[in-house]
């Protein structure tokens, strides 16, 4: 069952409360980004400016926080969020080729999403499976050993779902 | 009663390999065969040979096997299990460095280069699975400290045991306790900094992947020392899995009474707490983190003071990477003297290190103080792949520096690194080849570092920005005499004027590539060459022998620079070619080459 817009801003309201509760309020706010950002899957203008006035903490700060991180979204997201691994390790087994080969196919560069809301482009720092490069992450699944040739088939197939 | 035991990796770069579905199958054919009753199935966290995942070993006979599919699984059962022979196709006969010390755990200290202390129970125990952790001598070390040793006996055996900060710049373990238990205050903190962030770097992760309770333990022990009610850890958002075993595992300690009010019915009280990051990599320098931990923008900030006086939320905290807490329970356990005989000079103990790049056997390995990088390559890592030649190793990160092969000798340890012109740093080791251009890989990782840079001084912030468009174009054939001169002065600049560790180690790859690789940055400023083919604008494309002339490439070169007869080798005019690369991927025979 997909939750209805009034069930989050519940569901948030209820996690701040007991952030409010906790030895350092303030401390929490990242966590509640968090988990605004599991809600929503960004962090829109309004969700942060409900936490200002709820968690009384200045939505200044809050808009300093959320873009200091780049866990954070402003926008809103694709249905797949393709994260193309520059970590090293990808890199000097040919990031950079496999990048291209997925900039050309969508015709979007980072941060941006598909007209058809289907893809998202971000970059990412080493996903941890150095042993697998290149790699890319797709929703949270990681595809490893690629070449230019089989990101592009594996971008087609997800057409499909 | 379990005859059999078959062991799964369940690290995660076995899960994405579907290791998550080869439990169902073992099941379901054992259960087929009638012999669920004599098998007992294991998971265990990373086992560090992550090429040849999913990784399965079946015990007795201690065989490894490797990329096991679904498929498999009943050939497999039938010839290991029912006729007792190993199952040759899929078994991992060579001697890997797994391989190795797995054979002998238990009854030798060491298997061949590698030594495991940190990682002792990865691979072994079920993470997930608390009376595996307990069967293993698991929170003996606590229950000696909260029973026969008092705070101060327990920071003069850390003392005593040499063991030194993980994270990087090696600061002495046991003199920041004392620094910290030395304070006097009503509320301490204890924080695990696993925001580990170095790209190619991933030993914290399995360390807490593998064996969380260790962790826990360690922190447990230091809260003792230093008498703190309060942990913390600081753990990136983007370890999930480890997050979930990590919470798990404080549950369970919980459950146990290892957490919470009167520990194992003594006077000592303490609890650990989770807190994410959300992707910074400045997170990971100990002061940013801490403003991370209280709900701010992760900045550095100038010390002292230190945060062993005045650390999270203005209270003395004690602040130590991953993989310093998994070594104090083995301290505890087995003495400082015995820790301090492993190593060399003031280094002692172990390190792991995440080996990547082009190496045979990538994935974690963990080797006493004092091995040579020499035996980490090639003892270990198997060598560099296809043939290829050593060109340079990387360590420490974008903090650390490009070792050519005249350095391969030095043993590691953290005055040698820095005597060669890197460093430890948190333990990424990568190895590059040939292939590798130096002066792109320098221009890498200032990339790395200017992006992540927090802004807050100036030399970090602008003085980044401008040794990387220095970089830039010098990769794209526009570099100038002059440049090699700048960017030495402004990397110096930059380490000396810098707030924290960012800045004062982002230069490294930079300096340590024109120190070691000179000639490489004069071909590409005088000559316009790169050696290995990286820089875009300083390679041309040429077509090979194996060209059947199809005139593919001809059709789909938007500049028309490619010219020849059907079915004869076709040619690139090297002065109209844009280096767009849309001939190399329509060329169904790989003739066309980077020259």
């Amino acid at each position: 069952m997909i939750a209805t817009q009034d069930e989050k801003s519940q569901e948030l309201s209820s996690f701040m409360q007991k952030a409010k509760e906790s030895d350092h309020p303030d401390s929490q706010l990242i966590s509640i980004l968090h988990k605004a950002q599991e809600l929503y899957g960004y962090l829109d203008k309004a969700v942060m400016e409900k936490i200002a006035i709820e968690m009384n903490i200045p939505s200044a700060h809050i808009w300093g926080v959320a873009t200091f991180y780049h866990f954070f979204h402003l926008t809103p997201r694709g249905k797949f969020a393709i994260s193309v691994c520059l970590g090293t390790a990808c890199y000097v087994k040919g990031a950079e080729d496999i990048l291209k080969a997925i900039k050309d196919e969508l015709k979007i560069d980072f941060g941006q999403t598909t007209p058809d809301g289907l893809f998202t482009l971000q970059e990412t720092r080493c996903l941890g499976a150095c042993g697998l490069a290149p790699v890319i992450m797709i929703g949270d699944k990681i595809y490893g050993e690629l070449t230019p040739k089989k990101a592009v088939e594996l971008l087609r197939s997800f057409y499909k779902k | 009663m379990s005859r059999y035991v078959i062991t799964l990796c369940h690290g995660s770069s076995c899960m994405q390999k579907d290791s998550q579905k080869l439990r169902q199958a073992f099941e379901k054919e054992l259960e087929k065969k009638k012999l669920s009753e004599k098998v007992k199935i294991n998971l265990s966290g990373c086992l560090g040979m992550c090429s040849h995942g999913p990784i399965v070993i079946i015990n007795p006979r201690y065989t490894v096997y490797g990329k096991v599919t679904e498929n498999d699984i009943p050939e497999l059962i039938e010839s290991h299990i029912i006729k007792k022979e190993p199952f040759k196709r899929l078994a991992i006969e060579e001697d890997h460095l797994f391989n190795r010390f797995y054979r002998v755990f238990g009854d030798v200290k060491f298997f061949g280069k590698q030594m495991r202390i940190v990682l002792r129970n990865c691979g072994i125990i079920d993470p997930e699975n608390m009376d595996d952790y307990l069967s293993v001598r698991g929170y003996e070390a606590l229950a000696k400290v909260l029973t026969k040793m008092n705070p101060e006996d327990v920071i003069r055996e850390v003392k005593k045991s040499g063991l030194r900060g993980r994270g990087g710049a090696g600061f002495p373990t046991g003199i920041k306790w004392e620094l910290t238990a030395k304070e006097n205050s009503d509320e301490k903190f204890v924080i695990c900094n696993a925001d580990e962030g170095d790209p190619g770097a991933f030993m914290d992760r399995s360390t807490i992947e593998g064996d969380p309770h260790t962790v826990i333990e360690g922190m447990i022990i230091g809260g003792y020392a230093v008498s703190s009610n309060k942990g913390v850890v600081y753990i990136r958002a983007e370890y999930p899995l480890a997050i979930k075993r990590l919470e798990k595992a404080i549950a369970d300690a919980r459950k146990e009474g290892f957490l919470g009010e009167h520990i194992l019915g003594s006077n000592f009280s303490f609890d650990i707490e989770i807190r994410l990051g959300a992707g910074a990599f400045v997170c990971g320098e100990e002061t940013a983190l801490i403003h991370s931990i209280e709900g701010s923008r992760g900045m550095p900030r100038p010390r002292p003071p230190y945060p062993s006086v005045s650390g999270l939320f203005g209270k003395p905290t004690l602040i130590n990477n991953v993989e310093t807490w998994a070594n104090i329970p083995v301290i505890i356990l087995d003495g400082a003297d015995w820790f301090s005989s492993i190593g060399i000079a003031k280094s002692k103990g172990t390190k792991v290190f995440a080996l990547a790049g082009k190496i045979a056997n990538t994935g974690l390995v963990e080797v006493p103080m004092g091995t040579t990088l020499r035996q980490i390559i090639y003892d270990i890592g198997g060598g560099i792949p296809n043939n290829k030649k050593f060109k340079a190793i990387q360590t420490g990160g974008p903090s650390g520096g490009c070792l050519p092969e005249k350095f391969l000798d030095t043993k590691i340890d953290y005055e040698s690194l820095v005597a060669a012109g890197s460093i430890m740093g948190s333990g990424g080791m990568i190895v590059m080849d040939e292939d590798s251009c130096m002066v792109n890989i320098a221009k890498f990782f200032l990339e790395f570092t200017q992006n992540e840079s927090c802004g807050k001084c100036t030399p970090c912030r602008e003085g980044t920005k401008r040794m990387l468009e220095i970089l830039t174009r010098i990769t794209k054939g526009e570099g100038v005499d002059e440049d090699i001169v700048n960017l030495k002065r402004l990397g110096t600049m930059i380490k000396k004027a810098s707030l924290c560790g960012l800045g004062q180690s982002a230069p490294n790859p930079v300096l340590s590539t024109i120190n070691n690789f000179m000639e490489e940055y004069v071909e590409h400023i005088k000559e316009k060459k790169c050696r290995a083919g990286c820089c875009q604008g300083l390679f041309a494309y040429a077509i090979t022998e194996k060209c059947i002339g199809c005139g593919v490439c001809k059709k789909v070169c938007p500049v028309a620079a490619i010219t020849g007869e059907p079915r004869s080798k076709h040619k690139i005019d090297k002065n109209k070619c844009i280096k767009c690369g849309l001939c190399v991927k329509a060329c169904k025979f790989e003739a066309i080459k980077k020259a």
